[in-house]
């Protein structure tokens, strides 16, 4: 029973960090139609910023900020200079569909191998807002720790955010039909590329706020978050890849699962998971469990 | 007034469009009529720069509407309601109505123009909550035109608006379009297959096949010629 209670409680806290990591895929997805596999690349980079502003000013408030404001200046960037040229050029042309993909693995790498110049490829400790120790209930102790309620606090607020300006807000409204009919977007006035770049912005900051978080258990290398992208984008997919809502869901049901796995199967369970998870999902349910169901005019 | 000189636009090796010209004068109905693969649709992308011509001009008053980018048009009182009753099926009326007013912020009249449009279309009250992909075609027709009317347009551009409704649905809609440029001096162009009701309200009427202007005058006159009914309209 404990061990039941403490999986659960791990898992929600591991869900919490794929769902944001989620997010960032489906708000690219969305806005430009595009899997970002780059987006574990962009983490890095904007987590090995954080390493640095922490190194110089020891403030974990700040570390968090800035990685958070660099992810999202650093994905609109992203789109600006590479996406969007990119698409203008393939156009409908034979490659449309494989180019946005070939490129954002070759940026993956790109950042990747940059960071590595940088910083060089050891793995690295990065700071936890608390401590990661469990917590002592009477004589029990749970290996739930003050830093994973932090995660679980920081994540639902981000969703809450995130819930409010898309559902409430002019820009959330102009952002969704953006995403889902341009035309009658840009003919009703909405400026949709700049919209589109704001979603790169969005899902830059919530790739680096998963990648601050999920670091201080993984440690920081070039390579280290490319687990939480096969993660998070199998919670994308799990969710339908084009709602919020669904990613978050398709987030904590993978964290959750995986929890049990390692629980009770063994922690090298974990990778294949996933990937038998996503190519079921994809086979079975394409349009995802949650199913955002897409009634078209046809 | 609106005036197009020269149009001409090419897809890939074929010309959709073929140095087409007429004026729009201010406050008229004017119907765009002609078979299928006529040019029409593509005459209206054109002007709303959905599609780019290879030459040709196309004014509104004094404003060059082929140098602005689309998004811009709607801040000109240019409206465009594209084929294929186009509302954002995931939004809600309400949002897609919204949606229509987005770039007019916080302007007080946004919620009188809401009403105006509802009273027109008063079915759509009824349906403010549902999701877009919930309505029948004419509803989802008529929350396509209150989108673009609630902008206050002072040129809205229509097309094929009676695709696929019943025939009782397009003479409502039709209808209300008459009353509504004769009470606001709305200027309108009227893509049109169904050219029987749309001659029915239009001031003048342009002939369109293989992308040029057959005729271009008096709804009326073409209405009562024969001939050219015969030859390109089938009726």
């Amino acid at each position: 029973m404990q061990q039941f209670l403490n999986t659960l409680v791990s898992g929600a806290s591991l869900g919490s960090i794929y769902s944001l990591m989620a997010l960032a895929m489906i708000l690219v997805w969305r806005s430009t139609r595009v899997v970002n596999f780059a987006q574990a690349g962009q983490a890095v980079l904007s987590t090995y910023v954080g390493l640095e502003i922490h190194r110089i000013t020891h403030s974990y408030v700040l570390t968090l900020v800035v990685a958070i404001i660099f992810g999202a200046i650093f994905g609109a960037l992203v789109d600006l200079l590479l996406v969007r040229p990119l698409l203008r050029r393939v156009g409908d042309g034979p490659i449309a569909a494989v180019a946005p993909v070939i490129v954002t693995l070759g940026l993956l790498g790109a950042l990747q191998g940059f960071v590595g110049l940088v910083w060089g490829g050891e793995y690295r400790s990065f700071p936890a807002a608390f401590s990661q120790d469990g917590i002592n209930i009477g004589t029990m102790k749970i290996p739930f720790s003050q830093f994973d309620f932090f995660i679980l606090l920081v994540t639902l607020a981000v969703m809450l955010t995130f819930a409010y300006i898309f559902q409430r807000s002019g820009l959330g409204l102009a952002m969704r039909a953006a995403a889902f009919e341009p035309e009658v977007a840009q003919l009703a006035g909405v400026r949709v590329a700049r919209v589109r770049t704001i979603g790169w912005a969005f899902a830059g900051a919530a790739g680096a706020l998963a990648g601050a978080l999920i670091t201080p258990t993984t440690l920081l290398a070039p390579n280290s978050l490319d687990l939480l992208l096969v993660f998070g984008f199998t919670a994308a997919v799990l969710g339908g890849l084009e709602s919020l809502v669904g990613g978050v869901v398709g987030g904590f049901l993978l964290g959750l699962g995986l929890a049990f796995v390692v629980a009770y199967l063994g922690g090298s369970f974990t990778f294949m998971t996933a990937f038998v998870v996503l190519i079921v999902v994809l086979l079975v349910r394409p349009q995802g469990l949650i199913g955002a169901r897409r009634m078209r005019n046809a | 007034m609106l005036s197009i000189a020269g149009l001409t636009t090419d897809h890939g090796q074929v010309r959709a469009l073929d140095d087409v010209t007429f004026d729009v004068p201010a406050g008229s109905l004017t119907a765009v009529i002609g078979a299928n693969g006529a040019g029409k649709t593509t005459l209206l992308r054109t002007v709303t720069g959905l599609v780019k011509p290879t030459s040709g001009t196309v004014r509104w008053y004094s404003q060059d509407l082929l140098c602005l980018p689309t998004e811009q048009l709607v801040r000109h009182g240019v409206a465009h309601v594209p084929e294929g009753r186009s509302v954002v099926a995931e939004l809600t009326v309400s949002e897609n109505l919204q949606l229509g007013a987005l770039w007019r912020g916080k302007d007080p009249d946004v919620q009188i123009a809401r009403d105006e449009v509802l009273a027109l279309f008063p079915i759509l009250s009824e349906r403010l909550g549902q999701r877009a992909d919930t309505l029948s075609g004419g509803e989802r027709q008529m929350l396509a035109i209150a989108r673009a009317l609630i902008a206050r347009p002072k040129l809205l551009l229509l097309d094929e608006p009676s695709l696929g409704l019943a025939p009782l649905i397009v003479e409502q809609i039709f209808q209300t379009l008459d009353r509504l440029r004769k009470e606001s001096g709305l200027t309108v162009v009227l893509v049109e297959q169904n050219a029987v009701s749309a001659l029915e309200i239009a001031d003048h009427a342009v002939l369109l096949s293989l992308g040029q202007i057959v005729v271009s005058g008096s709804a009326k006159l073409i209405e009562k010629d024969t001939q050219l009914r015969h030859a390109y309209l089938g009726y």
